[in-house]
């Protein structure tokens, strides 16, 4: 069974409907990445998938469940984490109170997720008592996904997680992505690198007007030369 | 010598009584400013409701103070405080969470919060008139007259029983506040939900406890600041008209959204009133000799009866230069 199953969603943010019918099918396994031009409605769909949208019309399913318009703090429950493409920190409060606050809905002790998370990002380990605000936008991107990560999430949903930073930053991240997806975390990202984030796709989504336009494995939707024309810049 | 006794008398310890009073009231309005993003007109109100929640209990069991040595009403706060919370998360539940799930804009629910206040003081004047009281029943005011060391001091230092409390009071809200917000889950939860509360929906924090939580805190200041000054004065049913503007001043000067800045804010009201209309003739009146002009008997920056006007005044001085206070808050 897919992990996640989004089939024909329609919603917006009250008035017009910004997603005009989208269909993605994630598995456990799979790293999907949906591009598009800018106000295709990327962002709304993760939006949408994570409860914070009204979804009109459509389903969506977590392992077979229905979680379409589930509250936030239901789909965390469920093991879905999502950090959002802007304001993904808490800025007055440290970074390990930023990670703290990912771990709200745990009643278990999550001691070794701190660990995990300042293994896995060693430049947070030097600055945990510091205010994530201070941080560079590399460090503060890595803030965002470890606080996403302290639920130990099935689902990670994230919005663009290498907006502004550097080439090389940007490999970095990627490679943490598919670190955390062989940890057995299935992902739905958005990317502006469109090209970069195909690459390590095992689910492409292109997406304009709010509406599939291809949806293929990340390596055909490269390879194809009308994708390439009209989206990924020749 | 004794000149200097009548300054702090007169500027200093009135100054840190209702300093104090103050900066309970403005650390509840910054709190509340920060997590449900709008100004609650009613929070004066809610302190002068405290305040009679003391009393009511204060008159249903007079002899307990007595019996333990305290004034009553004190012994009463903590009950008093408890009501005044649960009154506040029904206010909230009854007039602004239904505003608040309509997505209205702030300034709807600072009209419903001026709405509340009239509905507050209709109530308390329906049930307790327009009189003042005594929160003293079965028992009386202690005042404490300290003789100071200097040979020239014939007048001693006047504070009274309710005036420690109250500062014991606040040291201990300060204490508690400070290490619920940096030591605790829901302390930390509510920091966050005032930093980015999208993300704190996001992140699985469950935000309507933290609203509960905002007006627990709120609600028990201001129980404790409209007691303790009742107790130091007299409880008066428009108590809350003359808190209002002072301790709306003392939480912007102090900079919206910065519990610690409120405090300081409060003291920064509260000296500025004793201060100014503190009669400096009688300080001056040692060197009475040497000033070029004569020196009246009274001498006061701003008359006793226009000491409300002092936080306005600061206030518009505080919007005009530096509209984020001292702290560098939210601008209202
Ligand atoms: N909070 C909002 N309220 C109303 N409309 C919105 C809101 N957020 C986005 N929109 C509209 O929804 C449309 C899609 O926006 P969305 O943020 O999903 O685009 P996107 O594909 O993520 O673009 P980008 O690449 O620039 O991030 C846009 O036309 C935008 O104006
Ligand atoms: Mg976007």
């Amino acid at each position: 069974m897919a992990l996640l199953e989004a089939t024909n969603v329609h919603g917006g943010y009250g008035g017009m409907n910004i997603l005009n019918g989208v269909n993605m099918t994630i598995d456990q396994s799979d790293i999907g990445v949906i591009v598009g031009p800018n106000g295709a409605g990327k962002s709304t769909m993760l939006k949408a998938i994570f409860g914070l949208l009204h979804v009109n019309e459509g389903s969506i399913l977590l392992r077979g469940e229905e979680i379409t318009n589930a509250e936030p703090t239901v789909l965390v429950g469920k093991k879905m984490a999502f950090v959002p493409q802007e304001k993904n920190i808490f800025p007055s409060l440290s970074v390990q109170e930023n990670l703290e606050m990912g771990a709200f809905s745990r009643k278990d002790d999550f001691a070794h997720m701190l660990d995990q998370v300042y293994s896995f990002f060693p430049p947070l380990a030097d600055k945990r008592n510091q205010p994530a605000g201070e941080l560079s936008g590399g460090q503060r991107q890595m803030v965002a996904m470890g606080r996403a990560l302290m639920i130990e999430p099935s689902l990670l949903l994230l919005d663009e997680p290498t907006a502004g930073l550097s080439p090389l930053y940007m490999a970095e991240i990627f490679e943490r992505i598919i670190t955390i997806n062989k940890a057995g975390v299935g992902i739905l990202m958005v990317e502006q690198h469109a090209k970069q984030a195909l690459q390590i796709a095992s689910k492409g989504f292109v997406l304009a007007a709010g509406q599939n336009r291809f949806t293929d494995t990340g390596e055909n939707l490269l390879n194809d030369p009308e994708v390439a024309k009209a989206f990924l810049g020749g | 010598m004794n000149e200097l006794v009548f300054f702090l008398n007169n500027v200093v310890i009135s100054g840190l009584v209702i300093g104090s009073i103050y900066a309970l009231g403005a650390v509840g309005i910054t709190l509340i400013f920060s997590i449900l993003r709008f100004a609650h007109f009613a929070h004066a109100d809610m302190m002068t409701l405290g305040a009679f929640f003391a009393f009511f209990l204060t008159a249903m069991f007079p002899a307990v103070g007595p019996a333990i040595g305290l004034p009553t009403a004190f012994v009463m706060l903590p009950i008093a405080m408890a009501l005044t919370a649960v009154t506040a998360i029904y206010l909230d539940k009854g007039f602004y969470k239904p505003l608040r799930k309509h997505n209205v804009k702030p300034i709807v629910i600072v009209m419903a919060s001026l709405g509340v206040t009239l509905m507050l003081q209709g109530l308390i004047r329906m049930f307790m008139g327009t009189s003042a009281r005594s929160m003293y029943i079965d028992d009386r005011k202690d005042i404490y007259r300290i003789d100071l060391p200097f040979e020239l001091a014939s007048r001693p230092l006047v504070i009274t029983d309710p005036q420690i409390l109250l500062f014991v009071v606040l040291i201990v809200s300060v204490i508690s506040l400070h290490l619920f917000l940096t030591r605790t889950r829901l302390g930390k939860a509510m920091r966050a939900m005032s930093d980015n509360p999208d993300l704190a929906r996001v992140s699985g924090i469950n935000t309507d406890t933290v609203v509960k939580v905002t007006w627990v805190i709120a609600g028990c200041l201001a129980a404790a600041a409209g007691t303790m000054l009742s107790l130091d004065v007299t409880l008066k049913p428009d108590l809350s008209f003359h808190l209002l503007l002072p301790i709306f001043a003392a939480a912007i000067v102090g900079g919206v959204g910065h519990p610690y800045g409120a405090l300081a804010g409060g003291f920064v009201i509260g000296f500025a009133e004793t201060l100014s209309v503190f009669n400096w003739a009688v300080l001056l009146r040692p060197f009475r000799d040497y000033l070029w002009f004569d020196l009246p008997s009274s001498l006061a920056i701003v008359p006793t009866e226009f000491k409300i006007t002092v936080p306005f005044f600061i206030l518009l001085a505080i919007l005009v230069w530096r509209p984020t206070g001292l702290f560098k808050g939210k601008v209202l």
